[in-house]
């Protein structure tokens, strides 16, 4: 193996640990501040929101796939399944559209 | 109480086990392909443990980057674990030692985030340990087959297993907006805004990383404005 990918290595796990775990190691009191306690609260699901759209429907080169998957995905989740059948729909979703259109095509 | 707690925290973990196992498998496809071997594949899972910062990183190891483009993108992508990292540290149970978050600390991934910050009790480090312990090996073990395997998969199953990851998304921030029209607000806010930033040729300049910062802050600090969250007392 190259020496210069551990480096690259070092520096990926060095950033990203830190990042994580000096705030879980370092913050042990309770927030007071009820606007950061609400802002915090809301972070999980607008980093998510903005990391998955518009991006979902430009991860494949078939707009109508990634539309198909991101309405499967759209509609399991909202009936009640869990992560995994959501996730697993979305592919097959994709998978199947894809399928067709390049049988169409 | 402690094996109840490390089995369920082992059963939460399972279906994000499986959905990291497809995307990981995307990972060490897609690391192959930009002319990393196999074993650096799986090692760069191993020690990052997440999505977008291994994606880019791959990118710039392909690209020969500098070691500080490096640093910075992985600080820029990956800073909203910080994030989640504080809104966790509200959460953890007096039995979460320092050693405790210097280990699990590691472990702390959207998904994973997600799924523990939305129990109702604190955290303990049992709990945890169980939830982390399945995503972690099936993070690591779809890298080695999709860096290993992934070449004899036809193209389209391919693209279409890069989706999951979305549709894992999705899935969690789906039950939280039903119950909650804040939520539902306010994640619609960060999404208008993501959608300004991409498909405006102004803000072309701003890498999809710092995109998320921005829509996640802003959306954030407008929801804590609008709807604060009810006090401990209140509930």
């Amino acid at each position: 193996m190259r020496a210069e990918f551990f480096i690259y290595l070092a520096v990926m796990f060095a950033v990203t640990y830190a990042i994580r775990v000096l705030p879980l190691a370092l913050i042990r009191k309770k927030i007071q501040s009820r606007f950061m306690r609400s802002f915090l609260a809301y972070i999980p699901y607008t980093v998510l929101g903005a990391m998955t759209f518009p991006a979902i429907f430009y991860s494949v080169d078939n707009i109508a796939a990634a539309a198909a998957g991101t309405a499967a995905a759209l509609i399991l989740a909202f009936t009640g399944r869990g992560l995994l059948i959501v996730a697993a729909s979305a592919s097959a979703a994709v998978y199947a559209v894809m399928m067709i259109s390049n049988y169409l095509l | 109480m402690k094996k109840i707690l490390l089995r369920a925290g082992l059963i939460d973990g399972l279906p994000i086990a499986m959905g990291y196992f497809a995307v990981s498998f995307s990972f060490g496809i897609a690391a192959v392909a930009a002319g990393i071997a196999p074993i650096e594949a799986l090692l760069i899972s191993m020690t990052n443990l997440t999505s977008a910062g291994q994606f880019a990183g791959i990118g710039i190891i392909a690209a020969g980057g500098s070691y500080f483009e490096m640093a910075l993108s992985q600080l820029v992508i990956n800073m909203r674990y910080a994030l989640m990292s504080i809104a966790l540290s509200q959460k953890l149970d007096k039995t979460f030692t320092r050693l405790h978050t210097l280990i699990l600390g590691h472990a702390v991934t959207d998904e994973i985030f997600a799924v523990a910050v939305s129990r109702p009790k604190t955290i303990r480090p049992i709990y945890f340990a169980g939830l982390a312990a399945l995503p972690y090996i099936g993070w690591a073990l779809g890298t080695a087959a999709g860096a290993f395997f992934g070449a004899l998969l036809p193209e389209t199953l391919r693209a279409a297993l890069s989706v999951s990851i979305y549709g894992m998304f999705i899935a969690i921030i789906i039950p939280a907006a039903k119950k909650e029209r804040s939520v539902l607000i306010v994640t619609l806010i960060a999404i208008a805004i993501s959608c300004c930033i991409y498909y405006i040729p102004l803000f072309d300049g701003i890498t999809s990383g710092f995109s998320v910062i921005i829509c996640a802050v802003a959306a954030s600090a407008a929801g804590a404005l609008i709807f604060p969250v009810k006090e401990e007392s209140e509930k």
